[in-house]
């Protein structure tokens, strides 16, 4: 077809509307609890009150007899079959230690039972009408200690992990990694001084609007329909069909608009329960999460500390980096593996200079609520330190902390060891970068805040108001390589349009549009001839889902090579209805143009010869894209803070994020993917916290004490999209979806620091924390 | 119990429980662009007008407000013929997941009700309780400036 896309885009970068927004605007778009089911089962569960006991003995005559109940789960009738909710690719890199019900409870909130009745207050009310006995068990909350001997064990049974990795439920250790390059003690030997620091992140909620929600119900073959708010559409067919012993042909799942995910919905948690009372009792399910629910017994932030020791010489060169993490699981290991194995693969490699190298992380099960996929994934913790360390290094080396980062960061044309080392669960891929304007980012977010004119002024904007500025660099994926999936496929329709299907699950982020832009782009169509029909597991096909930051890059190459395809059947057609040779046909606007003779035709006509008129056939294409590198965005990311020095209160005044996330596919939704992510990132550093008390129990499960930041919070916020174009991705794109999320901490706390000369390594920067800092520094 | 309520201008009887909330029984009956994201009070997601106030629909009574004049973000505009608020936040961009905005955009009509030509501290305010995790908040505040400037031009 020669090269039948001219130059030039005619959708690719363009602010094209986001296609659902209308609808989810005018309150037409529906979410899994719109969709009407005629008299479903409500359910009600009942979760532990204790952190860690053994179940001796669980009473559901009570609650079975209630008018309206239909049926009661429990590990009395529920088989144990192991497995994890972590929704990821098989075989999973996260460990079989989880069960629907099992004998042990091992958090405040792990579930021990449900009722599903005819209406909610039955459901509410029998589940209370359970009676459990318990033998408490001593739990475990202390992560340092959970590797002790004489530590309280929370995975004693046949767990298991599915891949060769180390996994010692004995000893609390579900995961552990180790890598070392060169000679990490030679190289502090070398240096001239040591910065070792402790850093601590916390757990934190998703927070997404739209609460977890499922509804099971049976099709007129009397198939199981799933619709659910999930990530990961075809992972959990797979999932539910393993734990329920249905099979996946009788499975389908559908999401239709989902409210938010940020990664709490790649579990899967529900489905598999709803399927099962469906199945049972072949009825109709609702499940829907209440807000405490959600924080409790969802999935969090796994919390972790960070010791990180670099050894540095006086004119700042970084001789040895040894960083050793330890992750807080909680009681389950989904994703204790792979979120760890982050915190280095997305920290790491941005010095890829530094020789001598060690990092070694280990993830503790413990009694406390269960970590998971969020957002950042490992890289917000392993930002958090990494940032600070470098912004002490460069103070005590007295050296501009800007340039320092521009002369120490990867480079396009540069790689990093760390890359083919860390992986899912696996060796990684080896990779050299191909696009990073880091330095560009760097330059343009420090000309937006005013960087030079405010760092370390310490300006005074009040009687006890002290400004400071700080800044963080940080790099993500875009999918996994190798292992994440996507797929598309198209057909024509006779007004030159077509249907474009997608496994890719949209999960707020736009990718529908993205992808369709995508679409479009090769076809040389306005976006709006592209109808997307996504996430539904009888009628698209394959798509790993929603998570990694893998959509616009992995699916996206699908969608790009299947529209491929597609205009290589028009050009064939075109060439024949034009009598012209294939090589000379190009694409404009919806038409294929002969480009000797300046004769054309129209899509349109195309489509009504090929489906009516001669050689019969229907135009439609499939395909799929697996990736053998997953390019990192980069981002600078600046705060500028004004901290109260008598109450230790840190406001925000302007925020600026400068990201290289390759070709924009559309820079309205790349800027509301950063600002976002942003967001959520000021407000997880300075506000939100999970309180425990001595019992492990969470005793903030509300928005109301679990504060997150709302319009009244937020700063200043500038969002620079630098000029950038990554090889290997489609039209150029990298991925953007989590990046933003990784600086604000660092940022913020780098930020303090200027304004105060107080080191903030303990998140969240609470008033109570800042002020604890002061008096411990003494500058209060 | 029964009760009658004008929902975007037409009347509706149905019969509901007497501690039902406002919220449950308008999903109930298939005003499902009223969102549940919390059921205490604090996202937003659920907010209506009632007789023009904003409120949070999960902490009102049905019971306690039959005969009363109940709009939800279908009552402002539709998919044909939106409000242009709805039509300000699709053109900036100020719409992700959606599940806030029907909240959103019932606060920021209140607002714009009551003040035409809001700052940016007003609007803020106006909209500070309903969260979005979205966002960023960024583009609904834009969004909101951009509806107040068109509905000012438009009269």
């Amino acid at each position: 077809m020669g090269d039948a896309v001219k130059k030039g885009f005619m959708n690719i970068g363009k602010s094209v509307t986001k296609i659902d927004s209308l609808s989810l605007a005018a309150g037409d778009a529906v979410f899994t609890d719109d969709v009407h089911v005629k008299n479903p089962l409500y359910v009600a569960m009942l979760y532990s009150p204790h952190a860690h006991a053994l179940i001796k003995n669980i009473d559901t005559s009570a609650a079975e007899e209630m008018d309206g109940v239909v049926d009661v789960l429990s590990n009395k009738n529920v088989p144990r079959i192991l497995h994890t909710t972590a929704g990821q690719g098989f075989p999973e890199p996260s460990p079989y230690d989880t069960v629907l019900f099992d004998r042990r409870v091992r958090f405040v909130g792990d579930r021990v039972a449900l009722v599903a009745a005819e209406d909610e207050r039955i459901a509410v009310a029998a589940v209370q009408k359970i009676e459990i006995e318990y033998t408490v068990l001593e739990p475990l909350f202390d992560i340092e200690g959970a590797f002790n001997k004489d530590a309280p064990k929370v995975h004693v049974d046949d767990e298991y992990a599915k891949i060769p990795v180390t996994y010692k439920p004995e000893n609390n250790l579900a995961a552990e990694i180790k890598i070392d390059f060169g000679d990490v003690e030679r190289g502090f030997h070398e240096s001239d001084f040591v910065e070792e620091h402790t850093y601590n992140t916390h757990y934190a909620s998703h927070c997404a609007i739209e609460p977890h929600a499922v509804l099971a119900y049976f099709d007129e073959m009397g198939r199981l329909v799933i619709v659910s708010t999930t990530q990961v559409p075809f992972h959990a067919r797979r999932i539910v069909s393993a734990v329920c012993g249905i099979p996946v042909r009788m499975i389908r799942v559908i999401k239709p608009r989902i409210g938010g995910g940020f990664g709490g919905k790649q579990e899967v948690i529900l489905e598999p329960l709803a399927a099962l009372i469906a199945w049972r009792n072949r009825r109709s399910v609702r499940i829907v999460l209440s807000r405490r629910e959600v924080f409790v017994s969802g999935r969090t932030r796994h919390a972790m500390r960070i010791r990180l020791k670099t050894g540095v010489k006086n004119d700042g060169s970084i001789t040895t980096l040894d960083m050793d993490g330890l992750l807080n699981a909680g009681a389950y290991g989904t994703h204790a593996l792979t979120v760890l194995s982050n915190v280095g693969s997305k920290t790491l490699p941005m010095f890829n200079k530094v020789q001598n190298l060690r990092f070694h992380g280990r993830s503790a099960y413990t009694n406390l609520p269960i970590g998971g996929a969020y957002r950042g994934y490992g890289a917000t913790q392993g930002c958090f330190a990494f940032n600070q360390q470098v912004d002490i290094i460069t103070r005590r080396t007295g050296l501009d902390v800007l340039e320092y980062i521009k002369k120490w960061h990867i480079q396009s044309g540069e790689t990093s060891k760390v890359f083919e080392a860390l992986g899912e669960g696996k060796e990684g891929v080896s990779q050299t970068i191909k696009s990073c304007r880091l330095d560009e980012c760097i330059d343009r977010g420090a000309d937006e805040i005013g960087w030079y004119k405010k760092r370390g002024k310490r300006i005074q904007s009040g009687p006890d108001l002290v400004r400071g500025v700080g800044v963080a660099v940080c790099m993500q994926g875009s999918g996994i390589p190798r292992i994440d999936m996507g797929s598309a496929s198209m057909k024509m329709n006779e007004d030159g349009s077509f249907n474009l299907f997608i496994g890719a699950t949209d999960i707020g982020t736009g990718s529908d549009t993205i992808l369709a832009q995508i679409a479009a782009e090769v076809l040389q169509v306005p976006t709006q001839n592209i109808i997307v029909l996504s996430s539904d597991t009888d009628l698209t096909p394959f798509d790993t889902g929603a998570y990694a930051s893998s959509t616009t890059y992995i699916s996206g190459k699908a969608v790009e090579s299947c529209a491929r395809e597609i205009a290589r059947q028009i050009t064939g057609r075109a060439a024949m209805l034009l009598e012209t040779n294939e090589d000379r046909i190009f694409f404009r606007e919806a038409a294929a143009v002969d480009e000797k003779t300046g004769k054309t035709v129209s899509f349109e006509e195309i489509c009504l010869h090929s489906l009516y008129q001669d050689e019969q056939f229907q135009i439609q294409a499939q395909a799929s894209a697996v990736v053998d590198e997953s390019p990192p965005p980069f981002i600078a990311q600046f705060a500028e803070v004004e901290v109260d020095n008598k109450t230790g209160r840190i406001g925000v005044v302007e925020f600026v994020s400068a990201v290289d996330c390759g070709q924009q596919i559309n820079p309205l939704l790349v800027e509301g993917q950063v600002e976002g992510a942003a967001v959520n990132g000021m407000s997880f550093a300075l506000c939100e916290e999970y309180l425990f008390d001595s019992k492990g129990r969470m005793t903030n499960p509300r928005f109301w004490d679990y504060k997150i930041y709302n319009a009244g919070d937020i700063p200043v916020m500038k969002t620079i999209v630098v000029n950038s174009y990554e090889e290997t991705g489609p039209f150029g794109a990298k991925s953007v979806g989590e990046i933003a999320i990784n600086g604000p901490a660092p940022a913020i706390a780098n930020a303090v620091f200027d304004a105060l000369g107080v080191r903030m390594f303990n998140l969240p920067m609470t008033p109570e924390r800042v002020w604890m800092r002061m008096k411990e520094e003494g500058v209060i | 119990m029964e009760g009658s309520f004008s929902i975007n201008g037409e009347e509706v009887t149905v019969s509901f429980r007497p501690d039902d909330t406002l919220l449950a029984v308008l999903r109930k009956y298939g005003f499902t662009e009223v969102k549940e994201g919390c059921r205490e009070g604090e996202c937003g997601s659920c907010v209506v007008l009632l007789d023009g106030m904003l409120v949070n629909s999960c902490q009102v009574f049905a019971a306690s407000v039959r005969d009363k004049k109940i709009t939800t973000v279908k009552g402002l505009g539709t998919m044909h013929e939106p409000h242009p608020i709805q039509t300000a936040f699709v053109e900036v961009g100020a719409v992700q997941c959606g599940f806030c905005t029907p909240g959103m955009i019932c606060a920021a009509y209140a607002l714009l009700e009551k003040n035409p030509d809001p700052d940016e501290t007003e609007i803020r305010q106006a909209l500070d309780g309903n969260l979005c995790r979205c966002t960023g908040y960024v583009k609904i505040i834009e969004a909101v400036r951009l509806a107040a400037r068109r509905m000012r031009e438009n009269g």
